[in-house]
């Protein structure tokens, strides 16, 4: 096991479901309510430094439950590791907290992931849509937004 | 038609034939550059394949400046509104190029984002496919502009 997985094992242990290593890159499937916590010792650990945010997204999984995941990518410059945390997410009131108080960039990331997903962040500033336009229903790379559903602001609706 | 007299030559002509002949030897277009369609419109603009030889050679970043507006790239609908709006700002007598499949019809877009064609929002008098068209194809369709422009009826 890696020095990071192993890290995250010793101290969290009560909030992993799942460590693992999928083609050389390190994850772990975290709890939610845990995230700010685990994303702040892994950045502020002298021997991980996960420093840089790399990717903040979501995937999901229509038939699985909990439907969603959100997933964080950390790389750490000093010591050029990288590790996925993984965070299932209920498609009920969809929520997770916000790392913005530990990363700004995670602002417009988490913005995104409302506009596409619909997953709410607790404690993020400013959460409104980032790519599509006020009055846009719906969340469109949920799987089941109709594929053939427009919403044009001008010109023939379908 | 042409007259030769013993005081020289003189052609007659009928004036909106004229008119037709300088506005399409003096298009000032507006370039609504939005994609990758754009690298292929500046190298249709540039030395190499040279638009000014057509009398296109002076974009105009206004649009009450222009006469020929080419929508260059994909258009979502969240800018579906600034072309329309960009669209009326201009001056009649005005023409519209879509150039490149996604300003056409969408292209190889099917999704929630993207305005399949230009034409549901403004009409378009010369369609420039290709992913992205070739010079030789936007010097083409400019062509094709020209000749349209000169059978027009005019506007005075």
């Amino acid at each position: 096991m890696s020095l990071t997985l192993g890290k995250l094992k010793e101290n969290f242990s009560d909030s992993i479901f799942e460590l693992g290593n999928y083609r050389g890159d390190d994850f772990a499937v975290v709890r939610g309510d845990r995230i700010v916590e685990i994303a702040r010792f892994i950045r502020d650990h002298p021997e991980l430094q996960y420093n840089f945010l790399i990717d903040l997204t979501a995937v999901d999984y229509p038939r699985r439950s909990p439907r969603f995941e959100v997933v964080y990518h950390f790389l750490s410059l000093p010591f050029k590791h990288r590790v996925r945390l993984k965070v299932p997410v209920e498609e009920k009131n969809a929520e997770v907290p916000s790392l913005v108080s530990l990363w700004d960039g995670a602002n417009w990331f988490e913005r995104e992931v409302w506009d596409m997903f619909g997953i709410r962040f607790q404690g993020h500033p400013d959460l409104r849509r980032i790519l599509l336009y006020e009055g846009f229903e719906g969340h469109p790379l949920r799987k089941d937004y109709p594929i053939n559903r427009r919403q044009p602001l001008i010109g023939p609706k379908n | 038609m042409a007259v030769n007299t013993p005081a020289g030559g003189f052609f007659t002509s009928r004036l909106d034939k004229m008119i037709g002949w300088a506005r399409k030897y003096s298009i000032f277009q507006y370039p609504f550059v939005t994609a990758c369609c754009g690298m292929e419109y500046m190298a249709t603009a540039c030395a190499h394949y040279d638009v000014d030889r057509f009398g296109a050679g002076l974009p105009r970043f206004s649009p009450r400046q222009a006469d020929v507006l080419f929508v260059v790239g994909t258009i979502s609908h969240k800018l579906a509104p600034t072309l329309k709006m960009i669209y009326d700002q201009m001056c009649e007598p005005k023409w519209v190029v879509a150039f490149g499949v996604c300003t056409c019809t969408g292209g190889f877009y099917d999704n929630y984002a993207t305005v399949m064609g230009i034409d549901t929002i403004i009409p378009v008098d010369v369609y420039i496919p290709g992913c992205p068209p070739r010079p030789e194809t936007v010097l083409d369709g400019l062509i094709k502009l020209q000749a349209k422009i000169q059978m027009e009826p005019q506007l005075l």
